[in-house]
C-alpha cells in the first residue's frame, strides 16, 4: 500500500481526503517508481492527469514538487526505485506545490 | 417573470449571481472553485445549464469544468489540448523563434444550437473544439498553421486567442481576435483562415499597416448585423461593415481609445460600448473615474455613462472578456472590474447598481436570461 499526499487544491479536484491510498505491488521483481505511483494515481483519479504531469511529455510541473522520507525527488529520475519505506507505507508520498503567488 | 444569471470568473474563484428582471437586488453564490484562476465561465445558449469553466493556475495547469444544472455540481472534463502535428514556432518578445506551448484557455464558445459542441481559444494561440461536451478537444490547425503563424507574437499578457464569434446566420463563418497577432475569419468552419486587418493602424509596430502583429483587445457583433463588427484595439475603436474585409476609426470624442472590452447592446445594432482607460501605460480608467462609455450611433459620438459607478478614486480596469449585455427587453450592460467590483444597468448603461465591489479581480462576465 503506498500513501500519497496531495496538495489542498488537488484533494478537492479527486475529491479526497488528506491522504489516498494506492495498492500497489512490486511485480516480477519491478521495484515502485514515482512513474508507478503517479500512473496509479492518474488511473484512480483520472481529474488529476495533467495537473502534477504534463499530459505528453509527463514532466513534473515547474510549481510542484516530490518528497519522500524527508528528501527532495523532484529531480530523481521517475523510473528510480522509490525508498522501501514509502513502498511499504511507513512513509507517505507527498506532492507538495510551490508557497507562491498573491 | 424572467430572470438573469451573471457568471464571474475572478482570479481566485467563480461566482454566480441571479437576479430577477429588476436586476437590482442579487443573490451570489460562491466561490466556486475558490482560491483558483478562473478564467472564463460560460454557458450554453442550448441548453442553458450546461456550464465550462476554465480553470488555469501556474500550479497544477489547465483544468475544465463541467456543470450539468446551473452550477450547482461540476465535474471534471478533458483538459489535454494538444496542437495537431509539428507545432512550430512564432516570435517570442524579443524576436526570436519560439516553440508553440499550450498554456491556458482564455475563452470558451459554446454553440448556439448543440450543448455538447463548444469552441476553446487557447494561449499560445490557437483554436481548438469539442464535440462531446467537453471530454476530449481538438485543434483547427489551420488558424495556427496559417502562413503568418510564425510572424506572430504575444502581447502582455501572453498570446491569447481571447475571442471567438460565430456568425448565427452561417456557422461556417468564424471571427477570432489574437492578441498581439490580430484578427482572423473562416468561411468554411475553422479549415482555412485569411487575416482581417485592412485599415488597422498600430504605431508601436516597425510597419504601423502591416497585416499581422496588431493587438486586437476584443471584436464584438451583433447578431442580426454578423458583418458588421466593432473591435477595441490597443490603441483606436474600429468598425467594419463587410466582415473584417476593411475597417475605419470611430473612437470619436473618447477620452482615450484605449481599452480591453466592446459591446454591442441586444436590441440596437448600432449601440455600442466601450471603458477606455488611460494608456498602454497606465492601465486604469481617467480621472479616477469609472466610466462605461455608449454610442448609439455605431461610434465617433460617445456619452459617459456614471450614474451608480465610482466616481472618485477609482483606479481601476476592465479586462476584455469582462463586459456582457443581456438579451431583456431593456437590454443589461455587466461590467466586472480588476478591484473585484461588478456591476449591472438595467437600462443599457443610464444606471447601475454594484453585484458586489469586493469580489477578487475580475477576469471574466458573462451573463444569461432565464424564463
Amino acid at each position: 500500500m503506498i500513501r500519497v499526499v496531495l496538495p489542498y487544491h488537488l484533494r478537492n479536484l479527486a475529491r479526497v481526503g488528506a491522504e489516498v491510498e494506492l495498492s500497489l505491488a512490486e511485480q516480477n521483481g519491478e521495484r515502485i517508481t514515482t512513474n508507478a505511483v503517479l500512473d496509479a494515481l492518474e488511473q484512480r483519479y483520472p481529474m488529476l492527469r495533467g495537473t502534477i504531469r504534463d499530459h505528453a511529455s509527463k514532466e513534473r510541473r515547474a510549481y510542484l514538487r516530490y518528497f519522500a522520507c524527508g528528501e527532495d525527488r523532484s529531480f530523481t529520475p521517475n523510473d528510480d526505485p522509490l525508498p522501501e519505506a514509502v513502498v511499504e507505507g511507513a512513509e507517505p508520498f507527498l506532492v507538495v506545490g510551490a508557497i507562491s503567488g498573491g | 417573470m424572467s430572470s438573469v444569471r451573471v457568471l464571474v470568473g475572478t482570479a481566485k474563484g467563480a461566482f454566480i449571481c441571479t437576479a430577477d428582471g429588476a436586476r437590482n437586488a442579487w443573490n451570489i453564490e460562491g466561490p466556486l472553485f475558490g482560491g483558483l484562476e478562473i478564467y472564463h465561465i460560460n454557458a450554453s445558449p442550448a441548453a442553458p445549464d450546461r456550464m465550462y469553466a476554465s480553470q488555469a493556475t501556474d500550479w497544477f495547469g489547465q483544468v475544465v469544468h463541467r456543470s450539468d444544472n446551473g452550477g450547482k455540481t461540476w465535474e471534471t472534463v478533458g483538459n489535454e489540448f494538444a496542437y495537431e502535428g509539428e507545432t512550430g514556432t512564432h516570435q517570442w518578445y524579443d524576436g526570436t523563434p519560439h516553440p508553440w506551448d499550450f498554456k491556458r484557455v482564455w475563452h470558451f464558445e459554446p454553440s448556439r444550437t448543440d450543448p455538447d459542441h463548444v469552441y476553446a481559444g487557447v494561449e499560445d494561440a490557437a483554436l481548438f473544439e469539442s464535440k462531446d461536451g467537453g471530454m476530449s478537444w481538438k485543434e483547427l490547425p489551420g488558424l495556427r498553421t496559417h502562413t503568418t503563424g510564425s510572424d506572430w507574437s504575444p502581447g502582455a499578457g501572453g498570446m491569447c486567442l481571447h475571442t471567438i464569434l460565430v456568425d448565427p446566420t452561417n456557422p461556417q463563418r468564424i471571427f477570432v481576435a489574437i492578441s498581439a497577432a490580430g484578427s482572423f475569419r473562416s468561411d468554411d468552419g475553422g479549415v482555412t483562415w485569411k487575416p482581417i486587418t485592412k485599415g488597422l493602424v498600430s504605431n508601436f509596430m516597425p510597419e504601423p499597416e502591416a497585416e499581422i502583429g496588431h493587438c486586437v483587445h476584443r471584436i464584438a457583433h451583433h447578431p442580426t448585423r454578423p458583418d458588421t463588427l466593432f473591435m477595441q484595439k490597443h490603441w483606436d475603436v474600429m468598425r467594419s461593415d463587410d466582415a473584417g474585409d476593411s475597417w475605419h476609426e470611430v473612437s470619436g470624442n473618447l477620452p482615450s481609445d484605449f481599452g480591453f472590452p466592446i459591446a454591442v447592446h441586444a436590441h440596437e445594432p448600432e449601440t455600442i460600448y466601450v471603458v477606455p482607460i488611460k494608456s498602454d501605460s497606465e492601465h486604469y480608467v481617467p480621472e479616477g473615474k469609472l466610466r462605461v462609455y455608449r454610442s448609439r450611433s455605431g461610434g465617433n459620438e460617445w456619452e459617459p455613462l456614471t450614474k451608480g459607478l465610482p466616481q472618485k478614486d477609482c483606479y481601476v480596469n476592465v479586462l476584455r472578456e469582462s463586459m456582457a449585455v443581456d438579451t431583456m427587453d431593456e437590454c443589461g450592460i455587466y461590467i466586472g472590474t480588476t478591484g473585484g467590483g461588478v456591476y449591472a444597468s438595467p437600462d443599457g448603461g443610464d444606471t447601475w447598481n454594484a453585484i458586489s465591489e469586493h469580489f477578487p479581480r475580475v477576469l471574466s462576465v458573462e451573463v444569461q436570461v432565464l424564463p
